[in-house]
């Protein structure tokens, strides 16, 4: 199985998500088969390849530098779930 | 090379340096929200900088400028062609679960600076690399007991990452790199340097080893904010792991915190887990593609930097090379001690802006820039010293009036009689009197004890309020006595 | 032309003649579909209807007209909008529990073109959690029916997707045209599971500002609509460059109506090998091969050609499309907006957030494309799909030297029912498997009804053409719409 269940554990982990143990052993079943499939890429000769990470075929655009947004913490934090002093809040977190 | 000694033998230090450095612009890196420091939270933050569904990052041309700038003001490699990767991990003052930096393809490559040491003599540091990046927010642990708040002022602002090879090798040198670097960044005002508000900050990564050993394995202490807790890191550091690998332990590489109130680091418990940050390119962005004539433009409006300043006041000035590292730290200081040097003494002038000057500065806790005594007024006041309208002794009280009141030195020495009295007539009067009152001392010197005209000298200073020139009386009481 | 259900037939373009000549209002148009979608709940298309707002539209849109100035061509038009466009001050779900409740205070710049261009929002439709899926059943609002059945059968079919709400609704003649998104085949697909038009134009075209991103390198708004012409007209309004999205192409959009009807003659029509599959359902094979009938009939010429890697293309896009959306997905995690499940830590409150907030396929996705890009697995994995892109797209530019546009069908099969695929991803990320190669190139595709399959679905013919050539693309589609004349109509509808 190319992705077992340690490794279900450690990417879950890495994405924040739970997995409930129940699940585990099914998931990685099923990432296996996804993987195993895409595997057919090792067919492709790349060598010498340049990944392409975009098609946009145009230059990176510059901004001026100006001063044109922010001044709207009421937007900012208007969905905000639980807003403290306008700032936004989670658990306590020690360093 | 300094090395620290343990209870098993010697051991040397190695050091490399991540200097995050606040760019100076107006807005942020890839939106149009305020850098300004200190406003209220989350008022200088774009929907971009809240990472809020769908936004969409654009850079602002005035950061990757000031990167390259940067970059040529470290004396190395600018890349043509760089890559946005996106840093990937959770943290809460993070807000797009990602920080948009540059990984494998940096727009700076390598470079390299001089320091200089307390000794007077210099090293050269090498550069590895200088990426920009965004800052993170700011979390707040200290307002709510059972929370953490964030407010995203800061979320996006631009950094230069700036990466020193492992070339340090102690305490002191890691401080005069992190001044080097200040320094620099001032001149060519891509940062402020500011410590306290955050605007630079250094991540400290320390090991040891015995002299001729592959590197040890190596502590990041993280986020250090001023020279002298750099230091006291990187002792206490030093300390520990050399403790803890002669008590037959060893160093973990993890990240560390400074305490700056127990002068300690301590292990970060939060960070505390395995880093996997899936760097990939950024779909949002495309590669940053930079004209070598772009580059080269900005190269022609460098200024003159620190190091060379430095070279050319030794070559020029005949100034020591530690009198010159003093005076071209902060570019002020160094236009200002050439204003005050033109067509005059360099070393007088150098002593002068060193000695009262800095003195008057450090006591009123002043700065340079806005010095109540100007360059020309020093240089005044420097020129009635040589054509002898005022005694060296004078000089330093004209000095503290000048301080205190701004005026020319001038209108100080007319308005309060301390001019130097050169009219031989005055002398003359003067030394006759000294002289009269002085029969044995005049017999003690005829027979032989020239010292005794120091005596003399004291009466005529006394009896013309200090104001006589020294050289006048005493030639005029050699010719008299003599004669 | 007054019943309601008259208004509901108008395409685009006719609507357009009827509110200019004065025979009918923005009101008129407006009430006629949303007390069609009333009546339609039951297929499940909308999230969030907004009768007010589109009332509101229209009425401004009247006094626009009345006072002598109207805006254009879309000026009263009343549209549907996929879920996935952040509209100001309407909730904005992605389909997804994660983002349930969250009011956008901003306006995505495709539908703020709309809004300056006049049209009209009837609400804002459901689509697959996160846009990743073809079949609609992914939303975590439920399910979208397809209004159309099989003959002799009434299980409910799925709509394909992820723009099933908008495919629907626009076959359904609940909307005179929609938006969609198309990251793999998410407008074409479900266009031709509902026999509509569908079309994703070139990557650049239509900003991508204020989309809920997917994965970014593919994602691309496009028009659904009932006729090709009307799906020119309605790019018309979405398009157009924009400062705000850094990939968005900098050149002005051109009237992709005004050469609708050059015809396809001389035209050279590509028909690559490769997707002549072993085991193509005959039924396909045999509408491609109408297709290439109808566009030699017209003139065109057709020009065999190959796209050699194209049977790679499905698998490198379920590493790079998973990979940037485990990325852009990161910012859900309860902190700033959105869904939330309050932890004793953070840990907890990241890890139970997201648990809960996600479904069961974008947590699928999520796994797969932090695995692709984990330390170890980079090169493997997302690199070597990023050189298979580039090798595609480089078919698609070698190919494009003999050919003006390329023909294939564009999906497998037809509409499948509910529940028939969900066990299996594999089997259902198969649906994308003629769409995604364009996807992973950039190029404009296209999707038109060709005639309807022996259980009486509709089948779609799928063109691709060159980057930013938009207009030839819709003149052979027009083309091929004139020969296919596919007037079926759905069930419901
Ligand atoms: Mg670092
Ligand atoms: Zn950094």
């Amino acid at each position: 199985m190319a992705v077992d269940i340690e490794t279900v554990v450690r990417v879950a982990r890495l994405a924040r998500l739970t997995v409930p143990e129940g699940d585990l052993e099914t998931l990685a079943g099923e990432l296996s088969n996804i993987i195993g499939w895409i595997e057919q890429l090792d067919e492709v000769d790349t060598d010498g390849v340049e990944p392409l990470a975009s098609v946009a075929d145009i230059k990176l655009r510059w901004r001026a530098d100006e001063v044109t947004d922010g001044g709207i913490p009421d937007k900012v934090t208007s969905n905000a779930p639980d807003p403290q002093n306008g700032m936004f809040s989670v658990p306590k977190v020690v360093e | 090379m300094t090395l620290i000694q343990g209870r098993t033998g010697d051991w040397e230090v190695v050091i490399g340096l991540e200097v995050h450095a606040q760019v100076t612009s107006k807005s942020k890196l890839f939106s149009g929200a305020s850098t300004e420091f200190g406003a209220e939270p989350n008022t200088q933050v774009s929907l971009v900088d809240a990472a809020m569904p769908g936004m969409l990052p654009v850079i602002n041309e005035k950061a990757v400028e000031q990167a390259v700038r940067t970059g040529l003001g470290l004396n190395a490699q600018i890349n043509l062609k760089s890559i946005f990767d996106r840093k990937n991990y959770f943290y809460p003052d993070l807000p797009q679960g990602y920080q948009i930096s540059q990984y494998l393809d940096p727009v700076v490559g390598k470079g390299e600076i001089e320091i200089d040491l307390e000794d007077g003599s210099t090293r050269t540091v090498g550069i590895t690399r200088l990426h920009l990046e965004q800052d993170a927010g700011k979390s707040i642990h200290d307002q709510d007991p059972r929370k953490t708040l964030v407010d995203l002022n800061r979320s996006g602002v631009a950094l230069m990452e700036i990466v020193s090879e492992p070339d340090i090798r102690s305490a002191e040198e890691a401080g005069a790199y992190v001044e080097k670097i200040r320094s620099i960044l001032r001149y060519l005002g891509t940062c402020d340097g500011n410590m306290q508000e955050g605007s630079m900050r250094a991540d400290v990564n320390v090991s040891v080893r015995k002299p001729g050993d592959d590197f040890g394995t190596r502590a990041e202490i993280k986020n250090v904010n001023s020279i002298r807790f750099i230091r006291q890191a990187i002792d206490y550091e030093v300390r520990r792991q050399i403790e803890l690998i002669e008590d037959g332990g060893e160093v973990d590489q993890e990240t560390r915190l400074f305490d700056p109130d127990r002068a300690e680091t301590r292990s970060m418990r939060s960070k505390e887990e395995a880093h996997d940050y899936r760097y990939f390119p950024d779909p949002d962005l495309l590669p940053l593609e930079l004209e070598q004539s772009w580059v080269d433009a900005i190269r022609e409006t460098l200024p003159e930097l620190p190091d060379q300043k430095k070279h050319r006041f030794v070559d020029d000035y005949g100034l020591s090379v530690i009198d010159a590292g003093t005076l071209v730290a902060e570019r002020k200081i160094a236009e200002f001690f050439e204003a005050v040097a033109e067509g005059r003494d360099a070393k007088v002038a150098a002593n002068w802006v060193m000695g009262e000057l800095f003195g008057a500065l450090n006591r009123t806790d002043t700065d340079i820039a806005t010095s109540p005594v100007s360059a020309a007024q020093l240089g005044q006041l420097i020129d009635f010293i040589s054509d002898g309208t005022v005694s060296n002794r004078l000089a330093k009280n004209v000095f503290e009036i000048m301080f205190e009141t701004s005026d020319d030195p001038k209108k100080i020495v007319e308005q309060r009689g301390m001019k130097q009295v050169t009219d031989a007539g005055a002398i003359e009067a003067a030394v006759d009197e000294a002289i009269a009152a002085g029969a044995a001392q005049v017999d003690q010197y005829k027979g032989g004890n020239v010292k005794v005209l120091g005596w003399f000298v004291g009466q005529v200073m006394k009896a013309t309020q200090g104001k006589a020139n020294p050289q006048a009386v005493n030639e005029m009481l050699r010719k008299k006595l003599d004669g | 032309m007054t019943s309601a259900s008259d208004l509901r037939d108008l395409t685009i373009a006719e609507a357009r003649d009827e509110l200019a000549a004065g025979n009918v209002s923005a009101r008129e148009l407006t009430e006629a579909h949303l007390a069609a979608i009333e009546v339609a709940r039951d297929l499940n298309v909308f999230i969030t209807e907004t009768p007010d707002r589109a009332l509101a539209d229209a009425d401004a849109s009247d006094a626009r007209r009345a006072a002598g100035e109207a805006l254009g061509p879309l000026d009263g038009i009343p549209l549907a909008i996929k879920d996935l466009f952040c509209t100001d001050g309407v909730q904005t779900t992605a389909a997804s529990h994660i983002l349930e409740g969250f009011v956008p205070p901003y306006e995505s710049t495709v539908t703020e073109n709309l809004r300056n261009a006049g049209t009209v929002m009837l609400g804002k439709t459901n689509l697959d959690e996160f846009a990743m899926g073809s079949s609609n059943e992914t939303s975590y609002f439920g399910k979208v029916e397809n209004p159309w059945q099989r003959e002799g059968d009434n299980r409910p079919l799925v709509p394909g997707g992820s723009s099933g709400g908008s495919a629907s609704a626009v076959s359904g003649r609940l909307c005179l045209g929609a938006t969609g998104t198309d990251t793999g085949g998410s407008i074409r697909q479900p266009a031709a599971f509902c026999g509509i038009v569908g079309m994703k134009p070139t990557y650049g075209r239509c900003s991508r500002w204020g989309i809920v991103a997917f994965a970014s390198s593919l994602d691309q708004a496009g028009p659904m609509t009932r006729t090709v012409r009307d799906a020119a007209i309605l790019l018309g309004g979405m398009a157009g460059f924009d400062p705000k999205d850094s990939t968005s192409a900098e050149m002005v959009a051109p009237d992709f109506e005004a050469r609708l009807e050059g015809g396809v003659r001389g035209l050279r029509i590509g028909i690559p090998a490769e997707y002549a599959v072993d085991g193509m359902n005959p039924e396909i094979a045999a509408l491609w091969d109408r297709g290439k009938a109808w566009l030699t009939d017209a003139g065109a010429e057709l020009v065999d050609i190959s796209l050699p890697h194209t049977k790679y293309a499905l698998p490198a896009y379920y590493i790079i499309a998973p990979a940037e959306a485990s990325s852009n997905l990161a910012r859900y995690d309860g902190v700033r907006y959105g869904h939330r499940e309050d932890g004793e830590d953070l840990t907890s409150l990241y890890e139970e957030t997201r648990a809960s907030g996600f479904g069961q396929e974008v947590r699928r996705r999520i796994l797969i494309g932090t695995y692709a890009l984990s330390s170890g697995y980079y090169d493997a994995y997302y690199l070597k799909a990023q050189k298979v892109r580039a090798l595609i797209a480089r078919d698609f530019h070698n190919a494009f030297e003999d050919c003006d546009v390329i023909l294939t069908p564009t999906t497998p099969g037809a509409a499948f029912a509910m529940g028939e695929k969900s066990d299996d991803p594999i089997a259902m990320y198969l649906n994308d498997v003629l769409t995604v190669p364009a996807s992973l190139a950039g190029l404009p595709a296209i999707s038109v009804p060709g005639g309807l399959s022996s259980e009486g679905l509709p089948l779609g013919l799928h063109l691709i053409g060159k980057a930013f050539d938009e207009q030839t693309l819709f003149r052979a589609a027009q083309a091929l719409e004139y020969a296919a004349g596919f007037d079926s109509r759905p069930h419901r509808g």
